[in-house]
């Protein structure tokens, strides 16, 4: 594998409270290459949009990351402060997120948001900065693009809105794009446009992204990788199809056992039992344990063992056996 | 005799600016028709789902269906009572026992001052009824343990509460109960969970559900026959089998198309074009014309009308 | 139902809303907050202080057997000059002991402050829950007439219901009546800011998916608003109470001040510090200063502890 865009090892969040210090994100390591889509699944709570949060620096205090690097195209951005987060923020880093409306200026024409965004990390005329957004919003298939560049964010729809932040994202050609529940709130026609034009863009410019949701269909049908968190750790990653359909830890597999789309014509659902356990009631060793249909002794002692950034494999002592099925 | 009847259900919501503002700026009055025209039967013990993108009108249909808003014409009937007109308090007071509901939020659905017990058994302690042990009985069937009782709704994960919501759904011993977008709130292991829980209710208890969802694949898990909605319309009407096997109406079908699936790596999607139209404005005839692919003259002059087509019933022109 | 786990057993058992209370993020934030265990130690204190005024007080000064004219004028911690006796906090021209009578008058204060804090409280959530609750046509006139109300100063509405009310009262039962015409007097000025709260939060609370369900089971609109919506919207109508109480001791203070409030023969801080500016220039500034001192003691803590109640309470400052 070439030279990683992103490069995440062992990064540990930490948020001390009055009951002890909660690890919302446990010892996560994983890359993502240029023009790779890398899918981040897992339950709410289990650290999936912290660990997004720590890669751009926007950590809500007391949240911090205790522990770990973060690499942005092999520079170190974790000890990054103040403006320079920010200037890499805009110009490295573009982000798409589950409201749209969080990222867009209510106040300014979205067609100045998207040239004040690109002079200030573009060396180019405003002319150019211009043409260049009325370009991008055509790109990004907002129709009549040369007319809307005067309208406001909420004289879009929904749909036309999270294209809009697409086209911000990557108006300042961003090496890294992270997309948090881009498509969560939208419907389902709506978000088949988003995806296929997210896919789209960032296969054209050679973007790493990542793309965190709960959507085991959409990661299926976007992402090159897959890293499935729980409790704050990384339980599983690989390629996509690998990891879907022969899962190695029992998690994954129960997890993909239990949407409705893997039930096909039975009459129950696979479930698991229980439920993901909070961050301040953590069981002793693996966080699965409670619910996993292989514990054994070692499970309840021992924390599972912590994922290297390119195993194939689970953080699981007793993993599924990819042939037998087990 | 179907327990619920539905006929040409119609709700218009007058969204217009206040009338200053109207004076003013010399627009005029703006209304918004939710349902239109809808009509279909759900049979008793029997699972009828509802889905529809958003602005389709199916929690509008819920909520008529058990009383919160009145039709603006057309009729519900559940019993062959009909709520909106029925003048006889015994006869509305019996059927509304027969009715429950289950809501999309869990978090907004349970009164936070409230303790578990008095908010279970509030649907039988609000006619007066013997609620000794109620609560606790119902928490255990609901897979809750009855010591969770004395306790506030926050300390409940979100699965948890919406055990605890079908448990107060269940108190008064309802024939029907709308479920509103049950699991979209919640995680998919548990989402699993409380589906299993409902079925399993639905054969002890003999319950009908109206299961209103925008979720094809969990639809396609718990209902017996799916009506789609586009835009206050019901378009078509299946079983699951014959839906997901052969979609007559063309959204239905580019409603499959769009849907994720599990095996679908790398699957290149054709994305559907358009969205979904202005509700104050719908377009003229079929409401889906400006984007369906086999739009002809006709579609845009006349509304289709309900008409049965191989096992089931569909709504367009077109489809054969 | 065999494989329908239940989910993980919870660990404590039922508790007692006492134990749940102490147990709570508000109590913890209180514990760690140095402002509001002063401003609540300091209003607790007065409080007592105000109740039992009698058994504290050395004299009671408004009975005129206890006072001897000959202590008038007497300077803080010096003895008096014609009698001996020795004062705290020295007396007024008629020997009143300055530290009784603040005793005093701080009873007259918070209870004039508190009655009408309830008073304006209990209007003002009441209004303000039908208009949330009901709308239409309901919601519009008692919204305009809360408006309208809010484009006069608080004081002067106070200044008007208060000369209105002694206009009507006859001669003789005006002094009885002064404390509590000046209750609704001050109420009456201060209900909008509880009702236009109150209204939003219920606006809010309304449709929120448990009272859709309280009405499904055919709950009446009075049993929605009084045990579904009223107990969620009274965190806000704890802090706005709390800031209209050091509001309405000031504004006592103020309408006494003015000549129009509490009468000279049961004085409130506001009635103390109004004879006492008459002795200000003559030397005697302790008749003045206590009082006042003691008035702005009060309405800060009061104050601060409402401050730090709006944060407290307030679920986007956590």
């Amino acid at each position: 594998m070439s030279d990683p865009i992103l490069s995440i090892r062992d990064l540990t969040v930490e948020i001390p409270t009055r009951h002890g210090i909660l690890r919302p994100v446990d010892s996560v390591s994983y890359d993502i290459a240029a023009g790779e889509i890398l899918g981040v699944v897992g339950e709410s709570g289990a650290g999936k949009s912290m660990a997004g949060n720590a890669v751009i620096g926007l950590l809500n205090p007391p949240a911090h990351i205790a522990q770990g690097e973060i690499r942005l195209k092999g520079q170190r951005i974790d000890q990054l402060t103040g403006n320079a987060m920010r200037r890499l923020r805009g110009k490295e880093i573009g982000m798409v997120f589950q409201d749209p409306l969080t990222s867009l200026n209510p106040l300014l024409q979205i067609g100045d948001q998207l040239t004040e965004t690109m002079l200030a990390h573009l060396d180019i005329s405003r002319d150019e900065a211009q043409k260049r957004a009325i370009a991008a919003l055509e790109e990004v298939g907002i129709p009549g693009a040369a007319d809307r560049v005067d309208s406001y964010p909420h004289e879009f729809s929904g749909g036309m809105r999270q294209r809009v932040v697409i086209a911000l994202a990557l108006c300042a050609e961003p090496s890294l794009i992270i997309a948090d529940e881009p498509t969560t709130a939208l419907d389902v026609s709506v978000q088949a446009q988003i995806i296929a034009l997210l896919k789209r863009l960032c296969r054209d410019r050679g973007t790493a992204v990542m793309l965190i949701t709960h959507d085991m269909g959409v990661i299926a049908e976007t992402a090159d990788r897959v890293a499935v968190m729980y409790a704050g750790k990384l339980a599983e990653l690989g390629p996509v199809r690998d990891v879907l359909t022969e899962p190695r830890h029992p998690y994954t597999k129960g997890l993909m056992g239990s949407t409705p789309l893997a039930s096909k014509g039975k009459a129950r659902l696979h479930q698991i039992p229980g439920a993901m356990p909070q961050l301040d009631a953590l069981p002793d060793g693996c966080a699965f344990h409670p619910r996993c249909p292989r514990a054994e002794g070692k499970c309840r002692a021992n924390p599972a063992p912590t994922l290297a950034a390119h195993d194939n494999r689970a953080a699981c002592w007793f993993p599924l056996d990819p042939k037998g099925g087990a | 005799m179907a327990l619920v009847s539905v006929d040409r259900l119609t709700r218009v919501f007058d969204v217009s600016k206040p009338w200053l503002n109207r004076v003013v700026e010399r627009r005029k009055k703006a209304f918004l028709t939710a349902v239109s025209d809808v009509s279909f039967e759900i049979e008793e013990r029997r699972v009828y789902a509802l889905v529809g993108e958003s602005g389709s009108g199916k929690s509008t249909i819920g909520k008529m269906l058990v009383g919160l808003l009145n039709p603006s014409s057309g009729s519900v009937k559940i019993r062959d009572v009909d709520l909106a007109r029925e003048s006889d308090a015994k006869k509305i007071d019996d059927v509304r026992r027969d009715i429950q509901m289950i809501f999309q939020d869990p978090y907004a659905s349970l009164n936070p001052r409230w303790r578990v017990r008095d908010i279970i058994v509030e649907p039988v302690a609000a006619r007066g009824g013997d609620t000794e042990g109620m609560a606790e009985r119902l928490l255990e069937q609901v897979g809750l343990s009855a010591r969770d009782a004395g306790k506030f709704p926050h300390e409940f994960s979100g699965g948890q509460r919406q055990r605890i919501c079908i448990a107060r759904a269940l108190a008064s011993e309802p024939k029907l109960i709308v479920c509103d977008e049950p699991t979209s709130a919640l995680d998919v292991s548990v989402q699993a969970q409380v589906l299993n829980l409902m079925s399993d209710l639905k054969d002890e208890f003999g319950l009908t559900y109206l299961f209103i969802s925008h979720d094809l694949t969990v639809v396609q898990h718990m209902a017996d026959t799916i009506g789609v909605l586009y835009l206050g319309r019901l378009v078509e009407e299946a079983t699951p089998q014959e839906l997901f096997d052969d979609p007559k109406h063309p959204y239905t079908q580019m409603l499959l198309d769009a849907a994720p699936q599990l095996d679908g790596f790398g699957r290149e999607v054709t994305p559907p074009t358009g969205e979904i139209p202005d509700p104050i404005n719908p377009p003229p005839g079929c409401a889906y014309h400006p984007r369906c692919p086999l739009a002809a003259p006709v579609c845009s002059r006349e509304r289709p009308e309900m008409r049965p087509l191989r096992g089931a019933r569909v709504a367009c022109h077109m489809a054969e | 139902m065999v494989d329908t786990s239940p989910p993980q057993a919870l660990k404590t058992e039922e508790r007692s809303t006492f134990r749940v209370a102490m147990d709570s993020d508000f109590v913890y934030r209180f514990k760690n907050s140095p402002v509001a265990i002063v401003a609540t130690a300091v209003v607790m204190l007065m409080v007592l202080c105000a109740v039992f005024a009698p058994l504290i007080a050395p004299h009671n000064p408004f009975d005129p057997s206890s006072l001897n004219l000959m202590n008038g004028f007497s300077a803080p911690m010096t003895p008096n000059a014609f009698t001996g006796d020795t004062f705290w906090l020295g007396t007024d021209d008629q020997g009143r002991d300055v530290f009784s009578t603040i005793l005093y008058g701080m009873r007259i204060s918070l209870f004039v402050g508190a009655a009408a804090v309830l008073f304006a409280m209990v209007l003002g959530v009441t209004l303000g829950l039908i208009a949330g609750y009901v709308g239409g046509w309901t919601e519009t006139i008692i919204m305009r007439i809360a408006d309208v109300q809010l484009t006069f100063p608080a004081i002067l509405v106070a200044m008007l219901i208060f000369g209105v009310a002694k206009g009507i009262t006859p001669v003789e039962y005006r002094d009885q009546m002064a404390i509590w015409v000046l209750i609704i007097a001050i109420g009456l000025s201060d209900w909008v800011q509880f009702a236009r709260v109150v209204r939003g939060a219920t606006l809010v609370e309304k449709n929120k998916e448990y009272v859709q369900a309280a009405r499904l089971i055919g709950r009446g609109s009075g049993a929605i608003m009084l045990r579904h919506i009223l107990p969620n919207v009274l965190s806000p109508v704890l802090v706005i109470a709390t800031i209209s109480l050091a509001l309405a001791i000031i504004a006592e203070a103020t309408l006494s001040f003015l000549g129009v409030g509490a009468p000279p023969t049961q004085p409130s801080l506001g009635t103390l510090i109004r004879i006492g500016q008459g002795f200000l220039f003559s030397g005697e500034w302790w008749i003045l200063l206590f009082p006042a001192v003691t008035l702005l003691v009060l309405a800060l803590s009061v104050n601060l502890l409402g401050d730090w109640l709006r944060d407290a309470l307030n679920p986007r400052l956590r």
